[in-house]
């Protein structure tokens, strides 16, 4: 990881967190590639290498050595091949992405979306997000981990979650189908659901939202006469890549009406799916550009800006690249997984000694044919 | 390079997203447009009255004068746009370097919006069948021949409007809007942002109130949806599945494409080559992109021969640089249309009985390193239930349809124009009938020669206002 412009502070912390890194992901190749742990899918798979990862991983880098992840390996069954076998006897979650149309993408997972979003907790300030609040989880839930997660975040910090339903596939479809005003009308659907829960004293200070349905729940709020903030909420957290630097921007200066100090309402922005976890972001200021970049929670993931070109090759600091993802838990092993999205390649700071990635979109290589912001 | 920020009640927004609007055969960047989301439209309809508001202010007599002198500013003056300004050269050059349209069919259309800025008050007064605009403006009033009240109720504080890139003659048709005291709520193109900053900016520098105007670059399906599903009265432009999406939105008036027609009846028909010019006049004009262009040609003998006549004269005709005056084809900037187009009419091609009249002029289909362009094609349908008889693409672009005169009105379909060339009173009598049937042209007109003091694509007063009861009787006050 190059580091030649950053201070001696940082450096050694960049330092100590690559050995961390190194050490890790030696013991989640141990893990996942030993008969009396792995998982079937990754035993099997070990057959068809020209190398032995019990041997000849012995930190991060040789992870290289390793295919590219493909994500058509998570789609159908048996999901049960995908469970570590000190692990057969827990139970077991099972995560979906995708499924617009075919088989959706799945993972299984036990307690992964517990650590994420405990150790996420930690980055929240109590002053916005105060312990013991009840939170508001507006996004998505049936077989996703959005609602799992959020309602877990609350628990962890003393809160109970209520919860607003919303399938994004359904979504998808009405977009697909250019019916608009049903679209309109099942968006609506989901604020008022909010708006009752907000305005009906559970004393509601934190919420998760995504970027459109905040947008809608505080404009449905001032058609009501009313605001975020008298609302009760001083907290959010929000995702995706519909999280512009445009749409912050807006979001804070007009919908809120000012920055945490002016509107009292903090909003973080995260960058997360199924098979990472929860990347958190460098404080968005205005002095800034509202410039958003995230950091993986590493060591149990990583992400890299890599070459268009070539998946094996990080592009310069500030220079564009396709996101590339590796997780490395005992739940899960993903090496080397192309996301769909592409972005800036960011330095590492003092609080997250390892690199980062700002401007997340969608791989322009996809962009005609994905349809983003459905939720 | 121009910044041209996004125009929130007359407010210039610049925002941190911006697209850059580039030259179509360079690839250079024009101009930088802000790019707004959906959200920020939502939020600022709830000003929308202000905007009507604002223009309530002044009289529409007052308002009229304005926009004529708005017409002659948008066609001579300098003007401001963005962070520079532009001369109306620039803006004709600008315009085609965009949008792939040659510089002299930019002029052509510079003076179509010119002419009916200029004109607003024939054309209102032509529109609203000679309406006292102080009704409209106060709501209700005496008719002044007869003693009766009449009531009209805006529908709408505003006109929002999701505009198209490819033509700039378009844009006459929002223009009464600001006339009738509404407020205008524009989504730009994003190819063709100039007609609307343009407009916008004459109307200000004449003295109306830039309260009154927003303008929202930004992606279609975001900030497009917003404006559409927030503005009670609105326009899109869009092709047939636009169209489809909003037919019976008594919100939304879809403009999409005219299948317009011209039909040589059977009194006519033998003396065919005295109405060539017209023909030829009607497919060719503005490089064939507009919905008033004929797209289709109906007659029930000599089609062959008005086929390879029509092919003769546009066949040949060649790719020139945009700023040569003889320039007479637009680009398709947009990449991989051309081909997608190309791909359709090949597969029309390949019916029997469908003949291209226009193949022995060469390849249609020229592809550049950044845009592309389809020459004029004509082609020969024996019948009506041909597939390409009912086709219409933004080129040159004609399909000669042989069908026995009794036949024609059951089965050509919707036509915005209709040039029906006849002296048949009782053919003339079901045109006039037929409601599919748009514009009616009886005699040889040509498709694209539009009467301003007509009614055009459903009539924007019908759209705007509604006409209601108004009564009213003194009322004794207590004194105070």
């Amino acid at each position: 990881m190059a580091s030649d412009t950053l201070t001696p502070e940082v450096e050694a912390a960049v330092k100590a967190a690559k050995d961390r890194l190194d050490a890790h992901a030696y013991e989640i190749v141990q893990w996942h590639f030993h008969e009396s742990t792995g998982c079937p899918f990754w035993l099997e798979k070990k057959k068809e290498f020209n190398f032995d990862p019990l041997t000849e991983v012995k930190g991060y880098d040789d992870l290289k050595k390793f295919p590219l992840f493909e994500d058509e390996w998570l789609r159908g069954g048996p999901v049960r091949r995908w469970v570590p076998a000190a692990y057969q006897d827990k139970p077991i979650y099972v995560f979906e992405t995708g499924g617009t149309t075919g088989i959706p993408k799945s993972r299984i997972a036990i307690d992964d979306f517990r650590t994420d979003y405990s150790n996420f907790s930690e980055t929240l300030p109590d002053k916005y997000f105060p312990k013991g609040a009840n939170w508001l989880m507006l996004g998505p839930s049936g077989p996703r981990r959005l609602r799992l997660a959020v309602e877990h975040l609350a628990q962890v910090r003393g809160g109970i979650c209520f919860c607003i339903d919303l399938d994004p596939r359904w979504v998808i479809k009405l977009i697909k189908k250019g019916q608009m005003d049903q679209l309109e009308a099942y968006k609506q659907h989901c604020i008022d659901q909010a708006i009752t829960v907000l305005t009906a004293g559970h004393d509601v200070k934190c919420m998760f939202g995504t970027p459109k349905l905040i947008e809608s729940l505080c404009l449905g709020l001032e058609e009501k006469g009313t605001t975020l903030a008298e609302a009760g909420i001083t907290g959010i957290f929000s995702g995706g890549t519909e999280f512009t630097p445009q749409w912050t921007r807006y979001c804070i200066e007009e919908l809120f009406g000012g920055g945490p100090e002016e509107s009292g309402i903090y909003m973080t922005p995260t960058y997360g799916n199924t098979l990472m976890g929860l990347a958190c972001s460098k404080p968005v200021t205005a002095e800034e550009g509202y410039k958003i970049s995230y950091y993986a929670p590493q060591p149990r993931a990583v992400t890299e800006v890599v070459s268009f070109d070539d998946p094996n090759e990080l592009v310069g600091f500030g220079e564009t690249g396709r996101v590339k993802l590796t997780t490395l838990t005992k739940e899960f092993f993903v090496p080397g997984f192309l996301e769909r999205d592409e972005g800036e390649r960011e330095k590492p700071y003092l609080t997250y000694p390892w690199e980062g990635v700002s401007g997340v979109r969608p791989f322009h290589g996809f962009a005609s044919s994905t349809t983003v912001g459905v939720y | 390079m121009l910044n041209i920020p996004a125009i929130r009640w007359g407010k210039p927004y610049d925002s941190l997203e911006k697209e850059d609007v580039v030259h179509f055969r360079t690839g250079e960047p024009i101009a930088q447009l802000s790019q707004v989301g959906g959200g920020i439209l939502k939020r600022d309809m709830k000003k929308a009255q202000s905007a009507r508001d604002a223009l309530l202010e002044f009289s529409p007599a007052e308002i009229l004068e304005k926009m004529a002198t708005a017409g002659k500013l948008y066609l001579e003056a300098d003007l401001p746009i963005g962070d520079g300004s532009q001369t109306p050269a620039a803006f004709v050059h600008a315009q085609s370097a965009s949008t792939g349209l040659p510089e002299h069919m930019c002029r052509a259309n510079m003076q179509k919006n010119a002419f009916v800025m200029q004109n607003m008050t024939q054309i209102l007064d032509s529109l609203t069948r000679g309406l006292d605009l102080n009704i409209l403006a106060r709501g209700y009033g005496k008719e002044p021949a007869r003693d009766v009240m009449l009531s009209y109720q805006a529908q709408s504080p505003v006109l929002g409007a999701v505009l198209p890139s490819n033509s700039p003659g378009v844009h006459t048709l929002w223009l009464p809007a600001v006339a009738l005291q509404l407020g205008l709520v524009l989504k730009p193109g994003g190819k063709e942002p100039w007609t609307p900053y343009r407009i916008y900016s004459a109307m200000v520098e004449a003295g109306l109130p830039a309260e009154a105007f927003s303008l929202y670059p930004g992606a279609g399906g975001d900030v497009g949806s917003a404006l559409l599903s927030s503005v009670d009265r609105a326009m899109v432009f869009g092709g047939q599945q636009t169209i489809d999406q909003y037919a019976g939105n008594p919100k939304v008036q879809p403009h999409g494409p005219g299948f317009s027609k011209i039909l040589l009846a059977d009194d006519v028909v033998d003396d065919w080559p005295q109405y060539l010019d017209l023909m030829v006049q009607s497919v060719f004009a503005n490089s064939g992109r507009s919905c008033i262009n004929a797209s289709g040609i109906w007659a029930s003998r000599h089609t062959k021969e008005i086929a390879q006549a029509i092919a003769e004269k546009i066949g040949p005709t060649e790719i020139k640089d945009p700023t040569d005056d003889e320039a007479a084809l637009a680009a398709f900037t947009m990449p991989g249309m051309a081909p997608a187009v190309w791909n359709m009419i090949e597969s029309d091609l390949a019916e029997d009985g469908v003949t291209d009249y226009t193949a022995p002029y060469g390849e249609r289909l020229v592809q550049m390193e950044r845009c592309d362009y389809l020459k004029p094609m004509v082609i020969h349908a024996e019948t009506p239930e041909k597939q390409v008889a009912s086709k219409e693409y933004m080129f040159p672009f004609v399909s000669v349809v042989e069908c026995p005169q009794d036949q024609m009105i059951k089965k050509m379909g919707y036509s915005l124009i209709c040039t029906a060339i006849t002296g048949d009173e009782k053919f003339a009598r079901e045109l006039v009938n037929a409601t599919h049937i748009d514009r009616l042209n009886i005699g040889p007109i040509p498709t694209h020669k539009v009467d301003w003091l007509q009614p055009h694509e459903g009539n924007i007063i019908e759209f705007l206002f509604r006409s209601r009861a108004y009564q009213s009787a003194p009322v004794q006050v207590a004194a105070t």
